[in-house]
């Protein structure tokens, strides 16, 4: 059966799955839902396929020796989203590390 | 992802720093009008609350357009669930209860609040009640009349009890005068609740 792209992301299996309790999304922070809401929006979009980020995702876990899913699955996501990013062209490296630093830095006091 | 400043610290270190990274990440792409943050939000909460039960949906369509996929369905929930390409719940089995006019299985989950998500998305807040959890069980017949369902004196009620290893989902029955409509039609006649027990299916004339 061909599956609408958003019961694939939710039904991912193996090291890929989402994370979840009893069925339910597991977001230890809040920006692991900001990670996670970006790579979904966009593919909803239709800004990418999701395949691009999907096999992102499985390189980025089996890189770092799939380690259990919590919490280093939305660094792995995030990591996999900002490859995408990056290499779409939708970012660069340069602006991300920017804007990342100016975020640091208006919170110091 | 290397850049000079992020040393391999503690993991908290890291942690914020990718905090940071995701909020730069996402000032930048909505700047571009690649994403807007209501976008996001709204996807977070569908994936959140929404997307599960349609799994559930398609098992039971299928079922009632599929006899043969009935049979396999009613001896081996988890298998034939698995045909569907939905796992099973951290390994535990799913066992599908049909409902027909004489006998209507209805699911809780007594101890906390167990439930077949992958089929079913997650569960209602009522489910996880402390009222619905001990009230399914002594008095069926009167929480199914506050979900709306007066069944005749004749009509058998099982309450099944989830546990962590066998979870429980219930195949309503097909609607009267459904005959001539089509999967995607049947779809919309499915609820989430028709497949705790708590209802039955709609009829094509309350959903038109």
């Amino acid at each position: 059966m061909n599956q609408p792209t958003a019961l694939q992301i939710s039904n991912m299996e193996g090291p890929g799955a989402l994370p979840r309790s009893n069925g339910e999304l597991i977001f230890n922070e809040p920006w692991e839902a900001r990670a996670f809401g970006m790579a979904v929006a966009m593919e909803s979009q239709g800004t990418y396929q999701w395949e691009d980020f999907r096999s992102r995702l499985i390189k980025q876990i089996s890189q770092d020796g799939q380690q259990d899913a919590e919490p280093e699955y939305y660094q792995q996501w995030f990591a996999a989203l900002e490859d995408l990013a990056v290499s779409f062209g939708f970012v660069t490296e340069e602006e991300l590390d920017r804007r990342t630093q100016e975020i640091a830095s208006s919170e110091e006091h | 992802m290397t850049t000079g400043e992020h040393q391999e610290g503690s993991h908290t270190h890291e942690e914020a720093y990718t905090a940071l990274r995701t909020r730069a990440l996402e000032s930048l792409l909505v700047e571009k009008g690649l994403l807007s943050t209501d976008a996001i939000d709204a996807m977070v909460q569908a994936y959140e609350q929404d997307i599960g039960p349609m799994n559930g949906i398609q098992v039971v369509v299928r079922a009632w357009m599929d006899p043969a996929y009935k049979t396999r369905l009613l001896e081996n929930g988890t298998g034939a669930i698995a045909e569907m390409g939905y796992a099973g719940a951290e390994g535990s089995e799913i066992v599908v209860l049909e409902n027909t006019p004489t006998v209507q299985n209805m699911v809780v989950c007594t101890l906390c609040s167990c439930y077949p998500w992958p089929v079913l998305g997650l569960p209602p807040s009522w489910y996880k009640s402390a009222a619905y959890r001990s009230r399914a069980v002594i008095e069926p017949r009167s929480v199914l009349r506050d979900f709306g369902m007066e069944l005749p004196e004749s009509v058998e009620i099982r309450v099944w009890d989830s546990s962590a290893d066998v979870r429980y989902m219930v195949l309503p029955e097909r609607p009267e005068g459904t005959e001539g409509l089509g999967e995607a039609e049947l779809m919309e006649l499915v609820s989430r609740d028709s497949m705790i027990g708590v209802a039955k299916a709609n009829s094509p004339s309350a959903v038109a």
